[in-house]
């Protein structure tokens, strides 16, 4: 971002001058959060979040429920409105970069009852290479059907996506979001409800998705894998509470200042006041 | 041209035109209620704009087809923002909030409308009233028809027809339209709106002209149809459709084709049927094609081939016929284990049931699966290969819940005996704790 392209009067130069003063913000990050502040009503879920995310990393975003994990990743692609601050994925804002960001969305989130197959479904993660208003063609069906067959699940293509399990719906999510063919992925809860051969065929088509040189952002549960399966770990608890190398910030300390919420903020509060003279 | 032909065109074509366009515009869209699982949302739109075309009426003097949408369009947008007031303010759920917001406004269009029509006021004239409102008046638009074919179709016939044709004609291509251009994007933002609005079609301005459309189909369809036909036109055909297929074009396509049926269908009922059966009236045709749209529901929710009650409790019944006959074959697998086989038909009988199991040695022996010689009972080769298989799953599951689950040996048996019959073609390699190829019980599992 240029400096002359500045605004003045408008309320988001300031953000962008203050951003640009930081160094650490490149356009090589895939993801920049300055600031974000996000509320539902007037009640704040996540404040004043700075983050930046290192190029071609699995990286987990891990806290209580609550936390607000699942409200970074929508406040990032601006699907609930943010009440401060400036998100930017390789130096742009996210308009601009769509086709190169992919979203899962929860299992949970969608009607499974919904009559599509499991094929339509991975091929909505083409529509935004689509366009608007063109039938998705031969070479996007093609190119849907070659990501289930990269989750195992090609021989069910045509099936109603609700005759399929639990952990088939989440592989279908998973080849949808492959579909988009992205640079920068963000999953909320890959792993929930599947079992230990399917985590293992997710986790390494992440591995895969790494190497070629992509980043992705997961919206993590199991604090135990978290060493195995990542690289970076975001902790969070409505703020971010420590985010780095996993080995460097995956500490006693920080999990319990992570997972110990409010309480340790008072605790930490009070030990200030009783310091004081 | 016959005078037959010449009675249907002034009389019945019009309104046959009339309901079959309001059917086909208000079931199309009515899919998009029944994906979103917003079907309330139909019935309260079509509630709630009555006020809106009374008030409308009152202030133009006319029923042209321009303020009755604006008074409409208003008093719907009003109703919404109240029923979401009331929502946050009453901390009632939305369904609760929606349903007294529009009983209350449907309440005060009749209110209105009982003042617009007292003392032979204008709108009595121009029949707008309750009946008309409830029912509607297709009825009413009769057509001065030519009495020449080759009149029929000139523009100056065609004039003359109802207005109300040429707006539901209109708005059924304008909903037609939409769909088949933004098929796609219907689509993921009703599937996913999180994910279409994150690749750029954006899912709430684009649930805002859902409902706009389904307001200018109510609308559109009110006069003709009346309010109830109106309910029933957006969900019925939907909610049919979607029982007859998985398919989203599929449910489309049958959508409509189930709302122009049961538009002509009922609009010859009403006309004929009270004729034939106690030499009445024709009665109303709203009412006749609301009843045909619920005998169709009716129908299909009963017959439909994969999710209908009749097929559901098929497949339940051969489900447990096909359980009573592998348990049998695994009985006699076990017994010859033992080196009990042959064992008599009675003991059989004993151990799976008097009727199930007469039932479960029938098909088995028809399957020849089972051979029965006088009172004794044994497998054939085939019914030992089916046997096996059987007993390998219950094994195996067994060795699994002990293994893996944690669960104790004793315990296992009854859990392996339903798991047993389930299929999953996709079996893991499994290496038993208890050593290779024997269950936790220390016995064979048998090879595939």
């Amino acid at each position: 971002m240029t400096p002359k392209t500045i605004q003045p009067e408008s309320a988001t130069s300031v953000h962008r001058s203050a951003l640009a003063e930081r160094p650490e913000h490149s356009a090589q990050s895939p993801l920049s959060i300055h600031a974000m502040t996000v509320a539902y009503g007037k009640k704040p879920v996540l404040w004043d979040v700075d983050y930046d995310a290192p190029k071609s990393a699995l990286i987990a975003i891990v806290g209580p429920n609550g936390a607000g994990k699942s409200t970074l990743i929508k406040g990032c692609l601006g699907l609930i409105p943010r009440a401060s601050g400036v998100v930017e994925f390789w130096g742009q804002p996210f308009r601009q970069v769509r086709k190169r960001v992919a979203y899962m969305p929860q299992r949970e989130s969608v009607d499974w009852d919904f009559p599509v197959s499991a094929l339509d479904v991975v091929a909505m993660g083409r529509y935004g290479r689509i366009g608007w208003c063109r039938p998705v063609g031969r070479a996007h069906k093609r190119a849907a059907l070659d990501c289930l067959e990269r989750v195992g699940l090609a021989d069910v293509a045509s099936r109603q996506i609700g005759k399929l399990s639990g952990g088939q719906q989440q592989r279908v999510f998973l080849a949808r979001s492959l579909a988009q063919d992205a640079d920068l992925y963000f999953m909320d809860e890959p792993f929930a409800g599947v079992d230990a051969a399917t985590e293992r065929a997710i986790i390494n088509l992440l591995r895969e998705l790494r190497t070629q040189g992509r980043t992705v952002i997961c919206v993590h549960h199991d604090l135990a894998t978290v060493p195995d399966y990542f690289d970076h770990v975001l902790l969070l608890n409505m703020r971010i509470v420590a985010a780095g190398p996993v080995k460097d910030v995956l500490t006693q300390t920080n999990i319990a200042r992570t997972y110990g919420g409010r309480l340790t903020l008072l605790a930490q509060a009070a030990e200030a006041v009783a310091a004081q003279p | 041209m016959s005078n037959a032909m010449h009675i249907f065109l002034s009389i019945d074509l019009m309104p046959l035109l009339a309901v079959t366009l309001a059917l086909l515009a208000c079931g199309l869209i009515g899919n998009f209620l029944v994906l979103r699982r917003q079907s309330m949302l139909g019935d309260a739109i079509s509630h709630a704009v009555l006020p809106g075309l009374v008030i409308a009426f009152i202030l133009s003097g006319t029923r042209a087809p321009l303020p009755m949408f604006i008074g409409a369009a208003i008093a719907g947008g009003v109703v919404a923002v109240l029923a979401e007031l009331v929502r946050r303010l009453g901390r009632v759920e939305a369904g609760a909030s929606l349903g007294t917001m529009f009983t209350i406004a449907f309440a005060l269009g009749v209110l209105l409308l009982e003042r617009a029509t007292s003392g032979g006021g204008a709108a009595r004239q121009v029949d707008l009233d309750a009946d008309c409102v409830l029912h509607g008046l297709p009825e009413t638009l009769t057509w001065d028809a030519p009495n020449t074919w080759g009149n029929v179709f000139t523009i100056a016939s065609l004039e003359t027809a109802p207005p109300q044709i040429a707006v539901l004609l209109g708005v059924f291509i304008v909903v037609a339209a939409c769909i088949a251009i933004f098929f796609k994007e219907l689509r993921i933002i009703c599937f996913d709106p999180a994910l279409a609005t994150a690749l750029g079609f954006k899912a709430g301005p684009a649930q805002l002209v859902i409902v706009a459309l389904v307001a200018t189909c109510t609308v559109a369809s009110f006069e003709a149809v009346g309010s109830i036909l109106v309910i029933a036109a957006l969900i019925c055909p939907a909610a049919t459709a979607r029982m007859l297929t998985d398919r989203l074009t599929t449910q489309i396509w049958l959508s409509a084709i189930i709302a122009i049926n049961s538009a002509v269908l009922g609009y010859a009922a009403a006309g004929f049927l009270p004729g034939l059966l106690w030499d009445g009236y024709a009665v109303s045709a709203a009412g006749a094609i609301t009843v045909v749209l619920g005998i169709v529901f009716t129908l299909s929710a009963l017959f439909s081939p994969s999710q209908g009650i009749v097929a559901r409790a098929i497949a339940r019944q051969r489900l447990t016929s096909l359980i009573a006959v592998e348990d049998l074959l695994a009985l006699l697998y076990r017994s010859e284990e033992r080196g009990h086989l042959p064992i008599s038909l009675s003991s059989a009988h004993q151990t799976l049931g008097g009727h199930r199991g007469t039932k479960a040695i029938n098909r088995a022996r028809r399957a020849s699966q089972i051979d029965t010689t006088a009172d004794r009972i044994a497998l054939t080769a085939s019914g030992q290969r089916d046997a096996a298989a059987i007993i390998r799953r219950h094994r195996l599951w067994e060795s699994y819940l002990v293994d893996e689950a944690g669960i104790a040996a004793d315990h296992t048996h009854d859990v392996a005996e339903v798991l047993e019959h389930t299929r999953d073609d996709a079996e893991r390699p499994i290496a038993p704790v208890a050593g290779p190829g024997i269950d936790p019980h220390g016995k064979v599992i048998p090879k595939k």
